[in-house]
C-alpha cells in the first residue's frame, strides 16, 4: 500500500483517495457561443504527462479536494496542499 | 528466410538444427523511407506487414526504442474476442478475429490461436436480461453468440462457484464460441518475420526523440540512431501515445494507466475456456503450459510505471477466489503490469493526428492484443492511402469534437 498525504488529515492509505483530474483546466465561459473544438478540448484533452505531474485529488473520507504533486513514472509523492493554498 | 514446414523440420532435425537462420534481419537504418512506423509491438509490426502485403509498400521501417514485442504485446493476457455491442466495434473486432483465424497460415508462423470460447457470467435476473440483449446485439452484428443458462455454464466451467451461499450466484452467461487465446509473443514474432521477409526494416534500440517538421508537415524523425526521413509517419506506441503527442504538439484524449496481470504455477488441465465474472472484474484462462492467466481491471492511479499496485492485486485475486474457490491455494508464479492508453469512450483512435504527415493508432485501452491484426490492417490502409477504411472511419479522433462517441465501456460493460 502506498501512503498519500491529505493536507487536512495527514498521511493515509491510498485506497482512501480518488484521482479527480489534471490541475488548471478552465471551463469555457457559457455566456456566449462556444466552438465545438473548444468544448472538446476542455472535456477530453489530457496532458497525461510522464514524470512530474500536478493533479487534483479527492480524499474520500473527508471529501476535500486538494492538489497533489507526484512523479507519474516512479509514483513518488512530492507533496500536497489545499486548493486555496495552491491558488495563492 | 527458411519456410517452416513439416519437411523442413524433419530435414533440420536430421542435421542438428544448424540451417534455420535468423527469423529477421537487424539492419542499420537508412536515411529515408516511404513510411516509418514508431513502435515494434503487435500493431506496428502488423501495420508494416499489411503495408507490404496489401499495398505493395516495402520501403518501410519499424522503429522500436526497446526490443521487439517488449511492451504491451508481451504483457497482456492473450484473450482474443469480439463480444462488443455497437456495430462499429463489432465490425472492427470481428475483422480482427477473422484475420486471427487464418493468421498462422498467412504468416507461416504458429500463433497458437485456440478458439476455446469465452463465457461472461450473469449473476441475477436483470443481468440475464442484459445478457440476452448482448447476445441479440452481437448476432445482429454478425458475430457468434449464445445465451447460456446456469447448467450450461456449469458444464463449460465446472470449476466456477455454484455453491448456494455464493455472494453473487451464477444465473447463466453469454458465450462467444469463436473467442479464445493466442500466443502473444508469437504474434509479434510472426508479424516481424513475415514483414522482414517482404523487405521491411525492423530497427530495435532506436528511440524517437523528436519529429522533423518542414512547413508544418512531419517529414521524418530524429532518433537515437540518427535522423530518418519519411514519406509518412505512423505512431503505434500504446501507453506512450501522449509522450509522442507532446513532441508533435497535438492534443490527445488519453490517460495512461497500469494494467496488471498474473500467472500461477502450472497445473493439470482445469479450465478449457476463458471465463469473466463481471461482479468481481476478474477473468481467467489456462495457458498451454498449464499456468492460470489472470487479469482484472485497471489500476486506480494514472501511471507510466510498468508495475502494479497492491489494492488492485487484492481485488483481482479476491475475485478469483470467490469465482473459483478451489484455486485459493494455488501459488502465483509472477505478476506484471503494462501501461495502457485509456480514452473517454473506451474505443481506439485510428487516423490523422492533426499534424500533416503523422497518423495515429492508439487508445486501445486494455484490449489492444485482440485487435492487432485489424489495427495493423486498417492503419496500413490509412498510411498507404491517406484516407480511412470504412471500418476505421468511426474511430477517427474527430468523434470527440462531433460527439459521435462509441462508448463500449458503458454499452458492453467491458472496462477498457
Amino acid at each position: 500500500m502506498q501512503i498519500f498525504p491529505c493536507p487536512f488529515c495527514g498521511p493515509r492509505n491510498e485506497t482512501e483517495f480518488h484521482f479527480a483530474g489534471e490541475l488548471g483546466k478552465v471551463r469555457p465561459a457559457t455566456d456566449e457561443k462556444i466552438a465545438a473544438q473548444d468544448w472538446a478540448t476542455y472535456l477530453y484533452a489530457q496532458r497525461n504527462d510522464k514524470g512530474l505531474v500536478r493533479e487534483v485529488w479527492i480524499h474520500l473520507t473527508c471529501s476535500e479536494l486538494f492538489v497533489m504533486e507526484r512523479d507519474s513514472e516512479t509514483m513518488k509523492v512530492l507533496g500536497s496542499r489545499s486548493l486555496r493554498e495552491d491558488a495563492q | 528466410m527458411t519456410r517452416y514446414s513439416a519437411f523442413n523440420l524433419l530435414r533440420e532435425g536430421l542435421r542438428g538444427h544448424t540451417g534455420w537462420g535468423k527469423a529477421w534481419r537487424s539492419p542499420a537504418p537508412k536515411s529515408s523511407y516511404d513510411a516509418v512506423i514508431i513502435g515494434a509491438g503487435g500493431h506496428g509490426l502488423a501495420t508494416a506487414y499489411y503495408l507490404a502485403k496489401n499495398h505493395g509498400l516495402t520501403n518501410v521501417a519499424v522503429l522500436e526504442k526497446g526490443w521487439l514485442g517488449g511492451g504491451n504485446t508481451g504483457r497482456n493476457t492473450t484473450v482474443i474476442r469480439s463480444n462488443y455491442f455497437y456495430p462499429e466495434s463489432a465490425a472492427l473486432y470481428d475483422l480482427s478475429v477473422r484475420l486471427y483465424e487464418n493468421l498462422s497460415r498467412d504468416l507461416n508462423y504458429n500463433v497458437m490461436f485456440s478458439q476455446r470460447g469465452m463465457v461472461v457470467t450473469a449473476h441475477s435476473d436483470p443481468e440475464m436480461e442484459m445478457a440476452a440483449r448482448q447476445v441479440n446485439a452481437m448476432r445482429l452484428n454478425g458475430v457468434d453468440a449464445e445465451l447460456l443458462d446456469r447448467d450450461q455454464v456449469r458444464k463449460l466451467a465446472p470449476l466456477l462457484n455454484f455453491r448456494p451461499d455464493m455472494r453473487a450466484p451464477i444465473h447463466g452467461g453469454v458465450l462467444q464460441p469463436r473467442a479464445g487465446t493466442g500466443r502473444h509473443d508469437a504474434v509479434a514474432w510472426g508479424y516481424a518475420r513475415a514483414a522482414d521477409a517482404l523487405g521491411v526494416d525492423i530497427i530495435q534500440n532506436c528511440e524517437v526523440q523528436d519529429f522533423i517538421m518542414e512547413a508544418g508537415r512531419c517529414v521524418g524523425v530524429h532518433t537515437s540512431q540518427g535522423d530518418i526521413r519519411a514519406g509518412v509517419v505512423g505512431a503505434a506506441v500504446a501507453g506512450h501515445s501522449s509522450v509522442i503527442a507532446k513532441m508533435a504538439r497535438y492534443d490527445l484524449p488519453i490517460t495512461s494507466y497500469a494494467l496488471q496481470a498474473f500467472v500461477s504455477e502450472p497445473l493439470k488441465p482445469v479450465l478449457d475456456t476463458v471465463v469473466l465474472c463481471p461482479p468481481f472484474g476478474t477473468y481467467v484462462s489456462q495457458s498451454d503450459k498449464g499456468g492460470l492467466v489472470i487479469g482484472g481491471g485497471l489500476d486506480r492511479i494514472p501511471s507510466y510505471g510498468q508495475r502494479g499496485n497492491l489494492p488492485v492485486q487484492e481485488t483481482v485475486l479476491a475475485g478469483l477466489v470467490e469465482m473459483m474457490p478451489a484455486l485459493a491455494s494455488v501459488k502465483l508464479l509472477r505478476h506484471w503490469a503494462g501501461i495502457v492508453d485509456v480514452t473517454p469512450d473506451s474505443s481506439p483512435i485510428i487516423g490523422p493526428s492533426g499534424v500533416d504527415g503523422l497518423y495515429l493508432n492508439c487508445g486501445w485501452g486494455t484490449g489492444g492484443f485482440k485487435a492487432i491484426p485489424a489495427g495493423g490492417y486498417l492503419f496500413a490502409h490509412v498510411l498507404a492511402t491517406g484516407s480511412h477504411h470504412e471500418i476505421s472511419r468511426p474511430f477517427d479522433r474527430s468523434r470527440f469534437v462531433t460527439g459521435h462517441l462509441i462508448d463500449e465501456g458503458a454499452a458492453s460493460g467491458i472496462a477498457h
